[in-house]
């Protein structure tokens, strides 16, 4: 396992895809959650972010602001690395490679699915880094207090946010590994999390009872739901206490422990072609 | 000793298509054996089932006297359908990450990109390589495991004659080392020049197997006599019918060379005009299209 673990995280750390992906999530999650708030606010301008205050974006909220999104657009990015990291396999036609070099498969999908935690950790990391200097910079501007939160609730954000973001990336390498592709599974993925949830969530859920009810067994719903008992902001689309956070967690992690274990069902038992 | 490769009855279906059917295959120790067919015979997933990529519909695989588990292949090297490597990264990156999974040092890398000639090239990126390159990287990674087994699925795919004479130099060398080869090839004038045995397989069944010469058979005689039908008619009274095939206006007469005088009096005392006779040695291709003529109508 360790061995398949230390391979993939060589071919993960020398992926360009990978490190776009890293970069686009730390530089979308700057922008959207301090760039443009900030800017409406120094502005003083009327505007989607107009109800946002300053201290919102102060070093106080950077749990809640380094997880707001990854109900919906965070997690469509670690999604897509899920999917590459396992279609990748399949588009190149590698998987024939890897398995016949003495590991069992179990062996190889445990060592990537390591590897991809450990990569989504990272990129988590760097959110709550780079959350944590756009929040410093902005009360320095603004001469406001720097207050931190505690290490607890760091501790807490951290693994909960990795909860959502490992989630996240298993459903796009269940995906990749169910459809033996890469393109299909990232369109299906996408589909689902930027328009079949919010528009259940939205449209649907307020009319019927029934779909409210389904919603709240649903991942995404519950992974708003976590990170709206952290702090997250709730007018990010996405975020929203439609559950309590502790069942949310539940669900988030049973979700996981699902795709975990259908992922390797499916890649043990099929023939490789 | 147990045998590196044994299957029975191995037998694989899609649907209505069977691929491979009742294969009963096996490789001695030390050995080159030939795996020979046309393209669509089956060949490849025959040995996609040796590695356990694809699942037998029935019968039996052992390597090594076990089922090719994760612990089997661990000296097992193989080239299976063409090279497959991650595109973004060198050649000399791609072994390193295999030797990861293979649990061996890396100073085999170096070791087998000598072997096939890559180390000049072994910085550059995979998805660079010309098609020989990258099926000469596919040849360094099976052989990375220091191999007790290696099978090699058409080796010489993509590769100028160059190449090809230096695959074939590196299977005898690697064959008289010890190391048991099993290669594959639809080219019988490819795998005769360094195999011990050859099988052949057609429409996924073995329908011949043993050495090139016995394959080739016996040589015969071919005979070019005027007029040919009194001739044929003669031949026949004197070696049987069964023996006598008229072929391209002349006759292939299968008994042994040293008849050839004898022949030659017979048919000349007849008042037969002899203009020809030799020994009339098979071409390789000719036993090759034969056999699988024979294989096709035996299953059909």
């Amino acid at each position: 396992m360790w061995a398949s673990f230390r391979a993939e995280l060589v071919k993960l750390t020398r992926r360009p895809a990978a490190w776009l992906l890293a970069v686009v999530t730390v530089v979308l999650a700057a922008t959207f959650t301090y760039g443009f708030p900030y800017a409406g606010i120094a502005g003083g301008t009327d505007g989607p972010y107009s109800d946002r205050t300053l201290p919102m974006l102060l070093p106080d909220r950077l749990v809640g602001n380094s997880l707001s999104g990854l109900p919906v657009f965070f997690g469509a990015l670690v999604l897509i690395l899920g999917v590459l990291t396992a279609g990748g396999e399949y588009g190149w036609g590698t998987w024939k490679t890897v398995f016949t070099q003495g590991l069992s498969r179990r062996e190889v999908y445990v060592g990537k699915l390591l590897a991809l935690a450990v990569a989504v950790l990272a990129i988590l990391l760097a959110v709550f880094a780079s959350g944590a200097a756009c929040s410093m910079l902005i009360a320095l501007v603004e001469t406001q207090p720097v207050r931190w939160p505690s290490v607890g609730d760091l501790a807490v954000g951290i693994a909960a946010g990795w909860l959502i973001a490992t989630m996240w990336a298993m459903l796009g390498a269940v995906l990749a590994i169910a459809l033996r592709a890469v393109a299909l599974p990232v369109g299906l993925g996408l589909v689902w999390m930027l328009a079949v949830q919010n528009l259940l969530s939205g449209l649907v859920a307020p009319v019927l009872d029934w779909v409210a009810t389904v919603q709240q067994g649903l991942p995404g719903p519950n992974a708003g739901s976590l990170v709206a008992a952290l702090g997250a902001p709730t007018d990010v689309p996405g975020v929203a206490a439609t559950v309590g956070g502790g069942q949310a967690a539940v669900v988030v992690a049973a979700y996981l422990v699902a795709f975990v274990l259908i992922g390797g069902a499916l890649l043990t038992r099929r023939d490789v072609g | 000793m147990t045998l590196p490769v044994e299957t029975e009855g191995l037998t694989k279906r899609y649907g209505a298509l069977t691929a491979v059917d009742d294969l009963h295959l096996t490789v001695r120790a030390g050995e080159v054996y030939g795996f020979l067919g046309p393209n669509g015979a089956g060949k490849t997933t025959a040995l996609r089932m040796l590695l356990g990529l694809v699942r037998p519909s029935a019968g039996t695989v052992r390597l090594f006297g076990r089922p090719p588990g994760a612990n089997q292949l661990a000296r097992v090297g193989a080239l299976i359908e063409g090279p497959a490597f991650y595109p973004y990264l060198s050649g000399r990156e791609n072994l390193r990450v295999l030797a990861h999974y293979a649990r061996v040092g890396t100073d085999r890398v170096e070791l087998v990109l000598d072997l096939v000639n890559l180390t000049d090239r072994a910085d550059d990126r995979y998805a660079g390589y010309s098609l020989g390159m990258k099926q000469r990287l596919g040849v360094a990674a099976a052989l990375l495991k220091d191999p007790r087994l290696l099978i090699l699925d058409e080796p010489t795919n993509g590769l100028d004659p160059v190449g090809m004479a230096d695959m074939r130099t590196l299977i005898r060398r690697l064959g008289a080392g010890g190391c048991t080869v099993l290669v594959s090839s639809h080219l019988l004038g490819e795998v005769e020049q360094v195999c011990d045995r050859v099988g052949v397989v057609s429409r996924g069944r073995l329908i011949a197997e043993g050495s090139v010469a016995d394959l080739r058979g016996s040589p015969g005689l071919r005979v070019l006599a005027d007029p040919l039908d009194e001739a044929a008619a003669r031949v026949r009274a004197l070696v049987g019918a069964e023996r006598v095939r008229v072929v391209d206006g002349g006759l292939d007469v299968a008994v042994e060379p040293e008849r050839a005088a004898w022949l030659n009096a017979e048919l000349v005392g007849a008042g037969l005009a002899v203009r020809e006779l030799r020994s009339g040695e098979r071409d390789l291709e000719q036993v090759f299209f034969d056999l699988i003529e024979k294989g096709t109508t035996d299953v059909g």
